[in-house]
């Protein structure tokens, strides 16, 4: 059984939810109309990025009536959004919500805020501190928000609790115009750690970067598709806004786990020894 | 050339024309003015600006001054016909040497010059009439003369009142306004004869102060502005224009390129050095 997922890489404007809403729902419809059963979009889609002093004006919490259009339309395909979330503890995070069946089925809170060069991310948000798993009925998800995948023990963390997918929405800027690269040095970068993510996790990696500009940062597209053997099927390439719907297996992360059982080699509990002596050796 | 600093010059073209594009275009901006010197720098500039509007969306303005060297204008003619941008020329040095006394002339005054040249409707005459098929805001911004004297009026009529006088530490509402500081309006700049600010921006400054004060210092959403008993057309109002000013208060956006870009990620002090 194959599961068509469409990839939306917009170019949300900044701040302006209503606008956002609206360009979400008309990806909805084309993604429908394309007969896909799941939408991704990109990081922070129905917000933009560099909020700054804005991000507490475009919070929303995961119930807002805001919401309710795409929840609705959630019922006839699943979607995953980016958002500002206003969490119950009054606190701001950088979300990442899987609308299903006409509800929140699941969500994300950004665990490895960017702060450093043009970042500032701390600034204005509060850190997420879990990797649950979503139970979707396509399959079981694992959503790592952009910086998310830069540091390992996120994908790992999926990768023992058996996803069938990894879903990347990032808001990457376009850097690197060197010579040397061929392309953008960022989207060159982000393909080989997307791939060898899903080599590593045998999870299918599907990422969705948004495109356009936020006072002179541009953001660089690229979004794509790789198979559970680090093979890419699909990708968006350029810095145009655009859609690409890829179809896909969700059961052929457990064949290939069957054909390479790295999954059932895992030591975890070395992780967690080793852990406890580093943690041991840091109080002396 | 040091390999490092070698580029893709097809990607950074693309990525500057689709800058130049983006960033105009959400100020409703199609169509560019610039000074055209016969140097790399302004030609580089026509060029991308060219391809990002279109040629005939791009007006060259050479500018030279008694003095200048012949070739620059030639230079610069020739670079225009090349790109086919119309141009227009406006010699500085009647008003120039007009500026105290004309042998002490310097390079920066003639600088400023030549942008008071660029801001006068007259060097935009030469591009009246030019036709934009499927222009988005066709009519307003038709006539550049029209569409300079619009930006010239956003640049210059509002600010709310408490964001211009502000001295630190003054409770809202009572920002003492500098004598002499009745208002600013109209396209010069100065008052235009039984006019005030207030009358011109719809609401007085003590209200506005007032609700500034909560909007920007407190942090007041327009929800809890409204709850605080203010009027919802001024809270729009104010609002609107709170945020549709901020531009003239950073630098101007610069396409991000290199790995660290002033605005960014170049993070000093404007008195780094100081």
């Amino acid at each position: 059984m194959t599961i068509r997922i469409q990839l939306a890489q917009v170019e949300p404007t900044l701040g302006n939810l209503e606008a956002n809403r609206a360009l979400h729902l008309a990806e909805v419809e084309a993604a429908r109309s394309e007969g896909a059963q799941a939408i991704c979009f990109p990081e922070l889609s129905l917000t933009g990025y560099f909020l700054k002093d804005q991000t507490p004006e475009v919070a929303l919490s995961r119930e807002s009536a805001f919401l309710e259009p795409l929840v609705e339309a959630s019922r006839r395909i699943s979607i995953g959004v980016g958002f500002v979330e206003r969490g119950r503890d009054g606190r701001t995070y950088n979300s990442y919500a899987w609308l299903e069946d006409g509800r929140v089925a699941g969500l994300h809170r950004k665990v490895h805020l960017v702060s450093y060069g043009m970042f500032e991310e701390s600034r204005d948000l509060a850190a997420g501190e879990h990797y649950k798993p979503i139970e979707s009925k396509l399959g079981r998800l694992g959503v790592l928000i952009c910086e998310d995948l830069w540091h390992m023990e996120g994908a790992w963390l999926y990768f023992q609790q058996g996803v069938d997918a990894l879903i990347v929405p990032s808001a990457s800027p376009a850097r690197g115009v060197e010579a040397g690269n061929d392309g953008l040095g960022s989207v060159r970068t982000w393909r080989s750690l997307l791939e060898t993510t899903a080599t590593m996790t045998q999870s299918w990696v599907v990422h969705v970067n948004r495109t356009g500009w936020e006072d002179g940062i541009s953001f660089g597209g690229g979004s794509r598709v790789i198979d559970p053997y680090g093979a890419q099927v699909g990708e968006l390439a350029g810095l145009d806004a655009g859609r690409l719907h890829v179809d896909v297996d969700p059961r052929e992360a457990a064949r290939a786990r069957t054909r390479v059982p790295l999954r059932r080699d895992e030591k975890p509990w070395i992780l967690r020894r080793e852990l406890e002596r580093l943690a041991e050796e840091d109080s002396r | 050339m040091n390999e490092q600093l070698d580029v893709q010059p097809e990607l950074v073209i693309e990525l500057l024309v689709r800058f130049l594009r983006a960033e105009a275009g959400k100020f409703g901006f199609r169509r560019a003015l610039l000074g055209l010197s016969g140097g790399i720098d302004s030609a580089i500039s026509a060029a991308l600006a060219a391809r990002a509007f279109g040629p005939e969306n791009v007006l060259s303005v050479l500018m030279p001054y008694r003095t200048s060297n012949p070739s620059s204008e030639r230079d610069a003619l020739e670079v225009a016909k090349a790109l086919g941008t119309p141009t227009r020329k406006v010699d500085i040095s009647a008003m120039a040497d007009g500026y105290l006394d004309a042998e002490q002339v310097e390079d920066r005054m003639r600088a400023r010059q030549r942008h008071g040249a660029l801001s006068d409707d007259r060097a935009l005459r030469p591009l009246d009439g030019v036709a934009r098929p499927g222009h988005r805001h066709e009519q307003q911004d038709r006539d550049p003369a029209r569409l300079l004297d619009a930006v010239r009026r956003r640049s210059q009529r509002v600010e709310p009142a408490r964001r211009l006088v502000q001295a630190p530490g003054l409770p809202a509402g009572r920002a003492p306004r500098p004598s002499g500081v009745r208002a600013r309006q109209g396209p010069v700049g100065g008052p235009l004869r039984g006019q005030t600010d207030e009358e011109e921006l719809g609401f007085g400054y003590a209200e506005a102060d007032r609700l500034l004060h909560l909007l920007v210092d407190r942090r007041y959403s327009e929800r809890d502005l409204l709850a605080a008993g203010f009027d919802p057309e001024l809270i729009r109002s104010v609002v609107r224009r709170v945020a549709a000013n901020q531009y003239k208060r950073l630098p101007p956006i610069i396409a991000k390129l290199s790995q660290r870009s002033v605005n960014h990620d170049f993070r000093y002090l404007r008195s780094w050095g100081h």
